[in-house]
């Protein structure tokens, strides 16, 4: 059961750095194997290192629709997966009036009363579909129930209906910043991926890539004081969207090196607490900020 | 599935795969991952899409199939590497297994130096199987030999090469650094010359498991997950690892209270609001409302030893509990070896600098008299005097230690005086469970107070605060 996007490894990744992602090679590896194996894709990692992004990129590359579930405290069945159109139920049964009870019965219950949610969207899809579940740690416990058969079988039961089953295999991503720790029974059904800070080398080409007209050497001083920033201990270390919005910053400042007085004016940039700012100036030899 | 093979040990790969892989599962089973057999065969699947033709993909694919979160990816990666090690250290070791002289340890820092200014990584790798094979042999006949990674690291000392390294890195051509980047240079050299040490750590694992046997060496050898190392034995470095585990772990907690409390006010449906809602579907009321609780948050009080047997434990509570103080009204802190002594602006301004926590409390609070032991007894008697406005109907007191008074009156009744003051007191023992009352420990005593239960590791830490926290 493939979902049949990529032929193989590199084709990921050369097709990913196409469309402006460039992906780490643990990254390229795992979304082989879940399109190969036609598993559902757990991605988890800090804030801004490029989950969501990932599955847009996919969705770019394979020309596949994207379906989005946006999870939340209190998203529920009738939010997920589909809702009868109550309204028009109750039409359907004033406009009858005179019908026996059965032709009525089996009537409003039928396709044409059904509004499908997100995953009943992706898994009646007859296109290719990648399915986006995110902030899956938002949701309730219960909500993860709800998921288990759709992710592990890719089919939904509907009492009235019946089980409707995919027709293609919907490339799922699920993304999660570990703000609850998700079920035992959800992460088996799923391949793990952790995203994490990229390497340095990496960082850079991503610095240049988004922040065209950057100067080489001073993408590269960027993600040094980047990366010692995350080195230290700090209540929130910048990531990666962090580095790109610094980058953008001196770029418009018409910085063309960095010095002293530039990092400590745009410091705020990458970090958000006051803590965390006065703490990295002290580490950095920076003055009193 | 590929035969050519350049990134695995390229004679067994294919003919072996399977049982490596169940191998590895074992290992990584015997650090508590819960393996089922589904996910190995989904590893099986994934290792045969993805080939053996390179190492990092064969790791990424058995992490994403085996592995359900990141804290456990340190210990995989040991483990990963004792069943598919690099395959060419074999040429390595036919040059360089002989031990090696004076001469030969200077060429080799040589090279070392230049490895690591370039970052070239399969350079390392060949250095860090040279070192172990020329440094880190010791013993002579076939049961007491070995392979030691400390041994060739203090001959090595790699740490020292640091200016060496900084001198190549500025002589470099092209890099024309700025003035500022250049203070970080030290910081980066370091940690490449950790990421090295590491590389022959994993190196005489590499070597010790071909002679003793894989499956030993991958079970005992590998330290385990971080939040599962026992308080008590954590060295330095385990503890620093655990502290940064608190404020991720705070956050989680955070969000279970939050889902406890939301869960706790529900069942009183508010008349009024179900009523006005009730309109929009024609008077019937479909969906009811239930009535909010002003949110009431509770107040804790924590009571800690912090002499030097627990004062790992201790601290790491300290932080958590500071890192989750917008739960409770109200939180406060009390250490105590034989004396007690409030520390909770300490800890509060302390959250800057979480690593000299245990010294400035030391240091600024009154917490020994006369000697420096821990006595449980004066110091209860002093806090059930001293602080007895602290407790309330509705404070939950958390006592932290292992009960331990050094042979001193255990004195019973004031943490009976304690515990009828607050409105619930846990008592967390970092012991296990069949230490307690061995020695000078007095922990059934207190058990027959107060709720004692054992609280060994962070995981434990954390799985106790989630539910026993009121809410």
């Amino acid at each position: 059961m493939t979902t049949g996007f990529f032929s193989s490894v590199d084709d990921v990744a050369d097709r990913l750095a196409a469309t402006g992602y460039l992906a780490s090679p643990a990254v390229a590896t795992t979304v082989f194997l879940a399109d190969r194996l036609g598993k559902p894709l757990l991605v988890e990692g800090p804030a801004g290192v490029g989950k969501t992004e990932l599955a847009k990129a996919v969705t770019e590359v394979t020309g596949a629709r994207l379906v989005r579930l946006q999870c939340y405290e209190g998203v529920d069945e009738s939010r997920a997966l589909y809702e009868w159109n109550h309204a028009k139920q109750l039409l359907r049964i004033t406009a009858g009036r005179g019908e026996s009870w059965d032709e009525t019965r089996t009537d409003i219950f039928g396709e044409e009363f059904l509004l499908p949610r997100p995953l009943l969207t992706a898994i009646r899809s007859e296109q290719p579909t990648v399915l986006l579940i995110d902030e899956t740690d938002k949701a309730d416990v219960e909500v993860e129930g709800l998921l288990l058969e759709v992710l592990s079988d890719f089919q939904i039961t509907v009492p009235e209906l019946g089980t409707i089953k995919a027709t293609r295999r919907p490339f799922t991503v699920l993304t999660s910043n570990a703000s609850r720790e998700l079920s035992e029974a959800l992460r088996r059904r799923c391949l793990f991926l952790y995203v994490g800070f990229p390497e340095e080398e990496l960082e850079r080409r991503i610095v240049t890539l988004k922040v065209p007209g950057l100067d080489d050497a001073l993408a590269a001083s960027v993600v040094r004081v980047v990366g010692a920033l995350r080195a230290m201990d700090l209540r929130k270390v910048p990531s990666v969207s962090e580095t790109i919005d610094w980058a953008r910053t001196l770029l418009a400042l018409g910085a063309d090196r960095l010095d002293e007085g530039v990092v400590r004016e745009t410091l705020g940039v990458l970090l958000k607490h006051q803590d965390d700012i006065v703490r990295a100036a002290a580490k950095l030899d920076l003055d009193a900020v | 599935m590929s035969r050519t093979v350049d990134g695995v040990d390229a004679a067994t790969a294919p003919t072996t795969a399977a049982t490596r892989l169940t191998g590895l599962v074992g290992a990584l089973r015997a650090h508590g991952f819960g393996i089922g057999t589904g996910e190995t065969v989904d590893a099986g699947h994934a290792l045969a899409a993805v080939g053996f033709t390179d190492r990092e993909r064969v790791r990424e694919a058995l992490a994403a199939t085996l592995l359900h979160g990141e804290a456990q990816r340190p210990v995989f990666d040991r483990v990963f590497d004792l069943y598919f090690p690099l395959g060419h250290t074999r040429a390595a070791e036919a040059h360089g297994n002989t031990p090696a002289g004076p001469a030969d340890l200077a060429a080799l820092r040589d090279r070392l130096a230049e490895a690591l200014s370039t970052g070239d990584g399969a350079a390392l790798d060949r250095l860090a199987a040279e070192a172990v094979g020329g440094f880190g042999g010791y013993g002579s006949g076939p049961e007491s030999d070995g392979w030691s990674s400390y041994q060739t690291l203090s001959r090595l000392r790699p740490e020292t090469l640091l200016v060496r390294v900084r001198e190549r890195l500025r002589a470099a051509p092209g890099t024309e650094e700025s003035e500022f980047t250049d203070r970080l240079l030290d910081d980066e050299i370091r940690r490449r010359v950790e990421a090295f040490r590491e590389r022959v750590r994993t190196e005489a694992r590499r070597r010790v498991a071909e002679r003793q046997g894989r499956d030993r060496v991958a079970r005992r050898a590998v330290a385990g997950t971080a939040d599962t190392v026992d308080f008590l034995l954590a060295g330095r470095a385990q503890l620093d690892e655990l502290r940064r585990t608190v404020r991720p772990l705070a956050r989680k907690l955070a969000t279970r209270l939050a889902a406890r409390r939301r869960r706790a006010s529900r069942g009183e449906i508010d008349l009024r609001r179900t009523l006005r809602r009730s309109l929009s579907t024609g008077g019937v009321p479909v969906r009811p409302v239930l009535r909010r609780r002003p949110p009431r948050r509770p107040e804790l009080v924590l009571l800690c030893d912090v002499s030097g047997s627990v004062a790992g434990f201790a601290q790491f509570t300290m932080l958590l509990v500071q890192a989750l103080h917008d739960q409770f009204s109200r939180v406060r802190v009390f250490a105590f070896v034989n004396r007690v002594d409030e520390v909770t602006g300490l800890i509060a301004r302390g959250s800057a600098d979480p690593a000299g926590l245990g010294d400035r409390i030391l240091a600024e609070a009154e917490l020994t008299g006369w000697h420096g032991q821990s006595d449980y007894g004066t110091a209860l008697g002093e806090f059930a005097d001293r602080y007895a406005e602290a407790l309330g109907p509705r404070t939950v007191v958390f006592v932290l230690g292992d009960a331990r008074t050094n042979g001193s009156d255990p004195n019973l009744a004031a943490l009976k005086r304690i515990a009828d003051r607050a409105r619930r007191v846990h008592w967390l023992n970092p012991e296990q469970p069949s230490l307690w009352g061995t020695g000078d420990s007095v922990a059934p005593a207190y058990a027959g107070l107060v709720e004692m239960r054992p609280c060994r590791n962070a995981r434990q830490l954390g799985a106790l605060i989630g539910r026993l926290l009121p809410v």
